[in-house]
């Protein structure tokens, strides 16, 4: 028997620990590497508050890198995790918001927010909302509502979402002239420079309550893979369980995309990684993607402040040097 | 005695097509009843009906003297357990953990199993004889083990009534003989209610105690295998040529197809 009950929730526990443990190893690479070096123990202190720490050190830590760190882990545990569900939703592991044209939606309205000189929160956040639920309407009534489950139709109604989507960018930026237009597309590529504690602090509690409804939701998600009428004929209440998912996700990934752009490959990237480490459980793969996805976006963001020799670059082309390359190896492998 | 399922008056409509027309039976509970017809005649669509997936613009059906429409999924789950026609063949999970998740409509949020669970888990493999591909990955089966294995998955769901669609469509002689009389086994020993959907009306006519048939969405026959399974109804229904005798084995019809006419070339030069 491989899935006894105590072992689950044993093996959910060892997993979340080992994650957690290279997540906190991360934030505090992230928080001691930069422009100036600090060691951990230095690091430590001053986020404990001790007066004996540099003033300098201590206003780079609390008022730039902690922030940044904590805003990467949120928008890549986000994006990781909205990767998972939408794989699960489609039955198709190449499945992520932004195939859907969910991401696309939000950066259409997040755009026009800037444009209109909203702030970030909740002006363009909720624009970006609005943009990814329309494109998910969009989505459904072109694969026509009621088969929800039906991969194709979805997958290639969302592919025809997001060309559209595209052009609406490129359309929205060509009409933009002034400085604002540097700033579009430095946060279009990803840009995690742009934050503070209180950001930070508004986005973990949108983030937060739709971590802990997804691992609510982690064995109708194991259920869903069965397929319409078996998960039904189970006890899942398909429609509601799908709706609910897609929605919560759609506006998880749209606050993510508000703060700080477009980040592809990482929904991709994670869940398949650990999936072929921990198997197909979303029980134990849920907490992993939320932990794991949060790690792997805050050592990419460490990179892209740290490699450039001058400024950096933005986070998205680090994601997607790493995350292209490692998928084309996955699929590859996965053909044989 | 409350009938398992009451159907009374159901009608199907796809957008313009009537699939089901006014059809009205009951089963019994502990009855192995067999749903026949040929293809296009609304089999699937009714036993997907009673399963709460479809859902019929009229009439009503009721589930163990309860209608239908007043359980919630999980509570018609535990009583309604079903075989479809098509399963995943990509379902990357293991039989045991495939089997295991038949106990879902008992389970809580997270489906965390107890020690019971898993003891009818085990039992139920050893029976429907899949606990030597326990360990085996659903995706790595045949279509065949694959089939025995969604079949424990509905064992497992210990409901009163169990729905299968075609269930026998991919196995072998011996694994036919085999679901069959498993299915016999769970009826004469737990009193479950069998409801299956076949092509093969000579098996239906070895098993079923009674019969339906359909065609076009309307119910052409229904009763005792011997009184549904005769020349007249089944030559009418299918429009090919039959034989109707006496099973060798019994008390039964058999049905045997006589090659007919039919030549595609004809004409063609």
């Amino acid at each position: 028997m491989t899935a006894r009950p105590n072992k689950l929730l044993l093996r959910m526990a060892v997993v979340s620990a080992i994650l957690l443990v290279t997540l906190v190893a991360a934030l505090l690479m992230g928080l001691s590497l930069g422009s100036t070096h600090a060691g951990f123990d230095a690091i430590v202190k001053t986020l404990r508050g001790h007066n004996s720490s540099d003033p300098m050190l201590r206003a780079i830590v609390w008022h730039i890198r902690l922030p940044r760190v904590l805003l990467a882990a949120l928008v890549g545990a986000a994006l990781s995790a909205g990767g998972l569900v939408f794989q699960a939703l489609l039955r198709n592991p190449l499945a992520e918001p932004y195939i859907l044209g969910i991401s696309g939606g939000s950066a259409i309205g997040a755009i026009i927010g800037i444009i209109l000189g909203f702030s970030r929160f909740p002006g363009v956040t909720v624009m970006a909302f609005a943009g990814s639920m329309c494109t998910l309407i969009l989505v459904m009534i072109i694969s026509s509502g009621q088969s929800i489950l039906k991969k194709d139709s979805l997958l290639l109604a969302g592919v025809m979402v997001n060309a559209f989507c595209s052009a609406v960018i490129m359309f929205l930026l060509s009409i933009t002239q002034d400085a604002r237009l540097h700033n579009i597309i430095f946060w279009l590529m990803g840009d995690m420079s742009m934050t503070d504690l209180k950001q930070v602090g508004i986005l973990s509690a949108i983030l937060i309550p739709g971590f802990i409804l997804i691992f609510c939701l982690s064995h109708a998600m194991n259920l869903l893979l069965m397929g319409r009428e078996m998960a039904m004929s189970m006890g899942l209440r398909l429609k509601t369980i799908t709706v609910t998912l897609l929605v919560a996700t759609s506006f998880m990934v749209s606050a993510t995309v508000s703060h700080c752009g477009l980040i592809g490959f990482v929904g991709l990237v994670i869940p398949h990684l650990l999936r072929m480490v921990l198997g197909p459980d979303h029980r134990v793969l849920v907490p992993a993607c939320i932990l794991g996805g949060g790690a792997y976006m805050v050592f990419c963001d460490l990179l892209a402040r740290t490699l450039p020799q001058q400024g950096e670059m933005p986070v998205g082309v680090i994601t997607a040097l790493i995350g292209a390359p490692l998928f084309i190896v996955l699929l590859k492998r996965s053909n044989r | 005695m409350t009938v398992a399922i009451d159907v009374a008056k159901i009608s199907l409509t796809y957008g313009k097509v009537s699939v089901l027309k006014d059809v009205s039976f009951t089963v019994n509970p502990g009855e192995f009843f067999v749903i026949i017809g040929p293809n296009g005649s609304g089999k699937t669509s009714l036993i997907k009906s009673i399963a709460g997936i479809e859902k019929p613009q009229h009439g009503r059906i009721d589930i163990m003297g309860r209608p239908l429409s007043g359980y919630g999924r999980k509570a018609l789950a535990r009583k309604v357990a079903l075989v479809p026609q098509t399963a995943p063949a990509d379902f990357p999970f293991t039989v045991a953990e495939t089997v295991l998740m038949g106990r879902a409509p008992h389970l809580g949020l997270l489906g965390l199993e107890s020690e019971s669970d898993l003891k009818i888990v085990r039992q139920v493999m050893v029976f429907t004889g899949v606990a030597e591909l326990a360990d085996r990955k659903i995706e790595h089966l045949s279509g065949g083990e694959r089939q025995r294995a969604f079949v424990a998955r509905a064992v497992c769901q210990s409901s009163d009534i169990i729905l299968l669609d075609e269930p026998t469509a991919s196995l072998d002689l011996a694994y036919q003989a085999r679901l069959m009389d498993l299915m016999e086994a769970l009826k004469n020993d737990r009193g479950a209610t069998i409801v299956m959907v076949s092509h093969d009306v000579n098996l239906a006519a070895l098993y079923a105690d009674r019969l339906l048939l359909l065609k076009d969405g309307q119910i052409m026959s229904q009763g005792r295998p011997a009184d549904v399974l005769t020349y007249e109804t089944l030559e009418k229904v299918y429009g090919c040529t039959l034989l109707v005798d006496q099973s060798p084995l019994g008390d039964f019809p058999r049905v045997t197809l006589v090659p007919g006419k039919f030549n595609p070339f004809a004409g063609s030069g």
